[in-house]
């Protein structure tokens, strides 16, 4: 109980009290996913999985809705050596399809279903969407070496052999000799595709994760 | 909280999509789900009340009892249940630990109880929430603390082991209980301070009258006698003194304490008076100094613990006295302005300048009212009267604040100081627990690839060897695998990797480095402080304070273990370990308080025995070991 006259305490309580607004404001965003049938009809899950879904959804997020921090977190405790938070970024902008800051349940299911149970073209898609940050149609050198630090990132510093600072450069120039067909600095959805069904090895590894649920 | 993060591995396995039309290299295959069994709910019989929950909710703490397999020894085969015969409300908070991730205390159960029960179920203690730990800590110290007292009167009717005179006078000192020798020394010093201060009181009273002069002071009248008596009780003081810097067993910290300086502050003056001759220009400095002699007073403060707990709280208030002495003075000021001016137009008044009406307020203020200053004008009353009454406010109110504040910020700083200690402690034992348990994982890991191995060389044998890793555990190796082929590195852990910094940096400068060769502990603990300056960045401590706090803070250690490789390593470093234990390198461990919940390691590649090792130290070796881990544990 600091009573000195200086009070300091004035100057944390504006900190204080947006943190409070903030918690305020997430406690009071309530948000319920639709009935369990219709997404079942939308995603391509069952109702079991669902359910396992929403139950592990639910416990991290008691108030329905994931925000960038939180999934920040979460994304994080899966990769304790490196630092995910700009890959975690992109991420959930790519969740976040209607771009309302908050990955809700449905946006959640849909970008799983894509994941997990759609075709490789659905799901190159999903990665095409990824990479474009601006969502503009195409894949700028610059788009893919943010993509790539940040995935190059997630490492950490104790990788062997050790991380050398131009190693994302050097991998997107290498995405890019594969990926851009007409050489003119940018990649778009088709040369995309086209690029990943002639490669064995991206189509062998989209199959990888079908019976994650 | 950490708990419902294995519920999202899937949603990170879909998300590692995004990695693969960049990397260059094939992916690993992905962990089967050889008994993939529908979630089904088992339920618990606890003594006769029974709790149902889902399989993969216990599952979430693999290294508990209820996570584990070692809870089928309690599975009943006729009722289909498992029944543990312990208390139901204790098990009411394990159960609530596994959903929530967090264990609470409820301040209705016993502490041993609740030890015992957690002990039972396999579970730390020092995972309690932050919530509910100031409580269970505090219970266990006064547990501790009665039984630690049980414990003392056993032992002072033994013998104490034999210590040096040094010790023993120390003793004898702090404790007078501890020998007769002491306890006399107690008394005697306790009756020369009474008779010292009794002594300065009598000699300034008068003492009637020799004929022919004015009323003497005793002090004067019969000085020899009472220099007689100043002088035995400096003597003693002086010995006492000697005495206990003899015996301190630290000397500089005995010097600097309070209790000294009061002991050589009671002494001084007699001192000085002795060397100082009866000069007339220094002796008013002298009669100055007579009257620090008061201090001895408190050396009384070693005799009664009550006079010491009030001195510590008093320095532990002073923000609150400040700011008492801070009010009133601002109140004073304003009053005595008031009064000053209110006043002045009345004559003879005593009101001459604001700092004589200080006093007046001060008088006032604190309902004295000798009356030697009295306002006259209509004005000065009515002010006057306001002061009066303020003062009341403003005397009384702070004060039940303090009083208050004297115990619980006594109570707080004494938690505070132990909470720090603890917390050393805490981690410590934790550290030491994840050991113990890392142990079991790791051998379970080794057995598992030992299984991998064998099977993918194609040996039917029976490979179930040890207890099997829990499908999330695999499935998260695989996707930090996937993360690894994408970029085209792998997870090393710090060893390792400092290693590499100094064989790399030995090519670079290999005629500046040969000194730093032969001090090799230098570099990696500056190897070691960049890397403790980057886990300081990692992302659970970016995020914003708020969130982290809500979070168990101790739900992880980041353990760095090390250990002589009984086999040679190959680089791609398997998290294995030799058969004796992980013993934690101290040198290079750092304690970092991570939120995962998922035990995991920081690389994991299944194949490693068909890949030739990339440089030097040594040959592949067809039975994977490690040299050291940085093991991520989870909270249990």
């Amino acid at each position: 109980m600091k009573l000195l006259p200086c009070s300091a305490a004035k100057t944390s309580s504006p900190a204080v009290q947006s943190n409070v607004e903030d918690e305020l404001e997430m406690a009071t965003v309530r948000h319920r996913p639709e009935a369990l049938e219709l997404l079942e009809a939308q995603s391509k899950f069952t109702k079991k999985e669902l359910q396992i879904l929403y139950r592990g959804f639910k416990n991290e997020c008691p108030s329905g809705v994931v925000n960038e921090d939180t999934f920040k977190e979460i994304y994080s405790q899966f990769f304790p050596q490196g630092d995910s938070t700009t890959y975690a970024h992109f991420l959930f902008n790519a969740f976040d399809t209607d771009h309302n800051g908050a990955v809700s349940f449905e946006d959640f299911i849909r970008g799983l279903s894509i994941l997990l149970r759609g075709t490789v073209q659905e799901k190159l898609n999903w990665a095409f969407n990824l990479y474009d940050i601006n969502k503009d149609g195409y894949i700028t050198k610059e788009e893919m070496l943010d993509i790539m630090k940040a995935i190059y990132d997630m490492m950490g510093k104790c990788t062997y052999p050790v991380l050398k600072e131009d190693a994302p450069r050097q991998h997107v120039e290498t995405f890019f000799q594969k990926m851009d067909k007409n050489k003119d600095g940018v990649v778009t959805i088709d040369e995309f595709i086209e690029s990943c069904q002639k490669d064995e090895n991206i189509m062998r590894s989209m199959q990888l994760f079908e019976n994650v649920i | 909280m950490a708990a419902g993060v294995a519920a999202w591995l899937p949603f990170a396995r879909a998300a590692a999509i995004g990695w693969m039309p960049v990397a260059n290299c094939p992916m690993p295959l992905a962990p089967t789900d050889k008994n993939k069994r529908q979630d089904e709910l088992i339920v618990l019989n606890v003594s006769g009340r029974r709790f149902e929950t889902w399989r993969t909710t216990l599952e979430r703490y693999p290294d508990t009892l209820l996570g584990s397999t070692e809870k089928e020894f309690f599975f009943n085969e006729d009722t289909k249940e498992y029944f543990f015969d312990r208390d139901p409300e204790v098990f009411r908070c394990v159960l609530n630990f596994y959903r929530t991730g967090k264990l609470h205390y409820p301040r209705y159960e016993c502490i041993s109880a609740y030890d015992d029960e957690l002990a039972f179920y396999g579970i730390l203690p020092e995972i309690i929430g932050d919530c509910c730990y100031e409580e269970y800590k505090d219970r266990k110290r006064e547990n501790a603390e009665r039984l630690q007292d049980d414990l003392d009167s056993e032992n002072n009717q033994e013998s104490m082991p034999s210590l040096s005179f040094r010790q023993t006078m120390w003793r004898a000192f702090e404790n007078p209980h501890t020998s007769t020798m002491a306890l006399v020394f107690y008394y005697v010093t306790g009756f020369f301070i009474a008779v010292s201060v009794i002594t300065n009181v009598v000699e300034t009273v008068p003492c009637g009258t020799v004929p022919g002069s004015k009323e003497l002071p005793c002090g004067e009248r019969y000085s020899v006698a009472f220099f007689c008596l100043d002088t035995a009780c400096v003597m003693i003081f002086t010995v006492e003194y000697l005495l206990r810097l003899f015996a301190a067993p630290s000397r500089y910290r005995f010097i600097r304490s309070v209790m000294s300086i009061i002991d050589v502050v009671a002494i001084m003056p007699y001192y000085i008076g002795l060397v100082m001759t009866n000069n007339e220009d220094v002796s008013g400095a002298f009669v100055t100094l007579r009257v620090f002699r008061v201090f001895r007073i408190f050396k009384f403060s070693r005799h009664s613990q009550g006079l010491r707990i009030l001195g510590y709280t008093l320095k532990s208030c002073a923000s609150e006295l400040g700011f008492l002495l801070f009010s009133l003075t601002m109140a004073i000021i304003i009053f005595a302005t008031v009064m000053f001016y209110a006043e002045k137009g009345s004559s003879a008044s005593k009101f001459t300048s604001i700092p004589a009406s200080f006093w007046y307020t001060i008088v006032t203020m604190t309902t004295l009212g000798y009356g030697d200053m009295v306002p006259k004008t209509i004005a000065g009353k009515i002010f006057g009267s306001i002061c009066s009454l303020s003062g009341v406010l403003v005397i009384a109110l702070p004060v039940p604040v303090i009083v208050s504040n004297f115990s619980r910020i006594y109570h707080q700083n004494q938690r505070a100081d132990k909470r720090r200690a603890q917390k050393k402690a805490r981690l410590a034992r934790i550290r030491v627990a994840k050991t113990g348990s890392s142990n079991a994982y790791l051998h379970s890991k080794r057995n598992g690839l030992l299984n991998e191995a064998l099977e993918l060389m194609g040996t039917p044998e029976e490979a179930h060897v040890g207890k099997t890793t829990s499908l999330i555990e695999s499935q998260h190796h695989h996707l930090l695998h996937c993360l690894e082929k994408t970029t085209n590195h792998e997870f090393i852990d710090e060893q390792m990797y400092e290693q590499n910094c100094l064989e790399s940096s030995m090519q670079n400068y290999p005629s500046t480095r040969s000194p730093s060769l032969s001090s090799h502990q230098g570099l990696t603990t500056t190897c070691c402080s960049r890397r403790s300056k980057k886990t300081t960045h990692l992302p659970n401590s970016n995020l914003p304070a708020t969130r982290l706090r809500s979070m168990q803070e101790l739900s992880t250690i980041h353990i760095q273990g090390s250990e002589q490789p009984s086999l040679t390593t190959s680089r791609s470093s398997l998290n294995l370990k030799a058969d004796d234990g992980l013993r934690p390198n101290c040198k290079t461990s750092q304690i970092t308080t991570a939120i995962i919940s998922i035990p995991t390691p920081p690389a994991l590649t299944p194949e490693g025995e068909s890949r030739p090792p990339p440089a030097s130290p040594g040959p592949n070796t067809n039975i994977p070991a490690i040299a050291s881990n940085v093991v991520k544990v989870s909270a249990l």
